[in-house]
């Protein structure tokens, strides 16, 4: 193999580098309009592969044996993870890589401390602190995203999960992590790696315990803030190692990521230190969840049928349960069949359907589900007192009424769809079991609800079935 | 490089990233979060450097993590934003055949499996 081909540094690397990350931009760019972002991602990849390819001509760059085993590892999982994934797991499998993406800073930083030491010499502090920082940054990114993953993935509750005392504990750990930081710079002559080791399991600390207190229905917005840390994080990696193609793409996502947090965090009517600050659900919710039993109608896929099929307008509300039963294209079958008798169907798509904004306008696209036919919360809530039946399907605390009705409530001031004002609603869905935020739903048990219980797929296609045969 | 101009380009950076990302349609949310994601797994490159002068084998094992996490990044984060994407380029098909896949509609037990 050749190496050593650029200088690092040198005008050559420079230039590549240069041309690397304005592809990222361009790409950046592309990905916001629907009909350029698949280009986009590609531009963006090309971007990747220049830059690859220019460090590995670098001079100084060995070790082939290292380099091409992590590249193969690395690919191999990349690649089967991300054929293997489903779309409803699309939000976790984002978690994932950016924990990994942390990870892959924090060691770095470790491998530069370390070869600091071996050097002897003064660490001098304009690499020190950015390495310092992008431990910090990196480490609590890798930790969080995990949590984050584990939560999406059910592997823990996703309910808040506070300990008492928490905001100390975090406050302590950060003072702490800062301290030995502070303390790292201060003897920067004479490195001590057991410290610099003890901010790395600080920072894991602190990433686990920020993270775990927060319910599943935040996460989408806490996926997408640690996006934006680790771009930070990477930005200031690429300080530390002399790197502008590290600066400039590290920081993009950094900013980028940061509006894109605050857009999301806006979609849902909460702010991001809230999020962080706050459990989503406290103590009285969790009571009025498991607590009495409430009279509620429940109907067969028949009687549904009948509802829908002499209705003029109806409006399905998907969500994360239509996800989960891969019902799209089920759902489709059935608006199909009711379309082919009159009925007009739209579906309204709250911006976090699912669990992630987007999320839920991918899975229709795949069903075929017309473009237009998915409306937008704030344009479909003032026809819902117009439509006959609104059909909800596996979606939960995006339709309480207590979010607008209930100050008291937990998700108080959240944005629904107003399936409420409809004629008729109708839920479809597994169990009363609460939804994400871990409350219950006032929706389930009004007058003009009628509950249609089992897995969205099955329930679909029986309703599309005996929509057929009337 | 000096820290000066290596602040200078930061800053510049952070503004062409806010600028980059105004109005982003809800739809496109995950896919570009999911985009950005992939674009900083470009700290594998600093993987690539550290393994070069690592000094022990804790050194060259650490390397070797940093290089996999964030090929891992890059190759999976580029490819689940295409994936996500890909599902948005098939609506010129469904305007080809309108109704047409509503024709023959199959029993409540053979509705399609999902593909995903």
């Amino acid at each position: 193999m050749v190496t050593g081909v650029l200088e690092p540094g040198g005008d050559a690397s420079t230039a590549l580098y240069i041309v690397s990350f304005s592809l990222f931009i361009f790409g950046v760019r592309r990905g916001t309009h629907p009909s350029t972002a698949k280009q986009g991602n590609l531009i963006a990849a090309v971007g990747m592969a220049i830059a690859v390819v220019t460090t590995l001509l670098l001079d100084g760059i060995g070790n082939w044996g290292l380099i091409v085993a992590g590249l193969v590892i690395g690919t191999a999982v990349g690649v089967v993870a991300s054929i293997r994934v489903q779309m409803t797991q699309m939000p976790q499998m984002v978690a994932l890589y950016n924990g990994v993406g942390g990870g892959a800073i924090a060691l770095i930083a470790w491998a530069e401390i370390r070869h600091g030491i071996a050097l002897g010499d003064e660490l001098p502090l304009d690499t020190l602190i950015p390495i310092l920082l992008s431990t910090v940054v990196g480490s609590i990114s890798f930790w969080g995203s995990n949590i984050a993953f584990a939560k999406l993935q059910d592997l823990i509750p996703t309910q808040p999960l506070a300990v008492p005392g928490q905001q100390v504990i975090n406050a302590l750990l950060l003072v702490g992590v800062v301290a030995a930081c502070v303390s790292l710079a201060i003897n920067n002559d004479d490195i001590s790696e057991p410290l610099f080791i003890g901010i790395l399991i600080a920072s894991a600390l602190l990433g686990n315990l920020v993270v775990l207190p927060i319910g599943g229905a935040d996460m989408p917005v806490v996926i997408s803030l640690l996006n934006a840390f680790t771009g930070l994080a990477a930005a200031s990696a690429g300080i530390a190692l002399d790197n502008v193609a590290l600066i400039v793409a590290g920081t993009l996502v950094g900013s980028s990521g940061t509006i894109l947090t605050l857009e999301m965090a806006t979609a849902m009517n909460r702010s991001v230190p809230n999020i962080l600050f706050a459990g989503f659900g406290g103590a009285p919710a969790a009571a009025a969840g498991g607590g009495e039993e409430r009279p509620h109608t429940s109907i067969g896929a028949q009687d549904a049928a009948i509802k829908l099929a002499y209705a003029d307008s109806v409006v399905i509300v998907p969500g994360y349960g239509l996800a989960v039963a891969q019902a799209q294209h089920a759902v489709k079958e059935l608006a199909d069949e009711l379309e082919k008798r009159g009925v007009s169907v739209n579906y309204a798509i709250h911006p976090v359907a699912g669990r992630m904004p987007g999320h839920m306008n991918v899975l229709l696209a795949e069903a075929d589900v017309p473009y237009e036919k998915l409306r937008e919360m704030e344009d479909i809530n003032p026809e819902l007192p117009r439509t006959d039946v609104a059909v909800v399907i596996g979606a939960n605390d995006v339709t309480n009424p207590a979010a607008k009705n209930d100050p008291d409530s937990p998700i108080a001031g959240m944005p629904i769809i107003e399936v409420h004002e409809a004629r008729q609603v109708i839920v479809i869905k597994r169990s009363m079991s609460p939804g994400f935020a871990g409350i219950d739903n006032d929706l389930f048990y009004l007058d003009n609800t009628d509950m249609l219980f089992g897995d969205a797929k099955q329930a679909a296609a029986d309703i599309a079935s005996e929509v057929g045969d009337l | 490089m000096d820290l000066i101009t290596e602040i200078t380009i930061l800053v510049l950076a952070a503004f062409v990233g806010f600028e980059v990302i105004s109005k982003v349609p809800t739809t496109l949310h995950t896919p570009l979060m999911s985009q950005t994601n992939a674009i900083h797994g470009i700290v594998m490159l600093g993987g690539l450097i550290v393994v070069g002068y690592a000094d022990d084998a804790l050194e060259e094992v650490i390397g070797v993590i940093a290089i996999a996490f964030g090929t891992i990044n890059i190759v999976g984060g580029f490819m689940v934003t295409d994936r996500m994407l890909g599902m948005f380029t098939r609506k010129p098909r469904e305007q080809q055949t309108p109704d047409g896949s509503s024709a023959s509609r199959p029993g409540p037990s053979r509705s399609e499996e999902g593909r995903g």
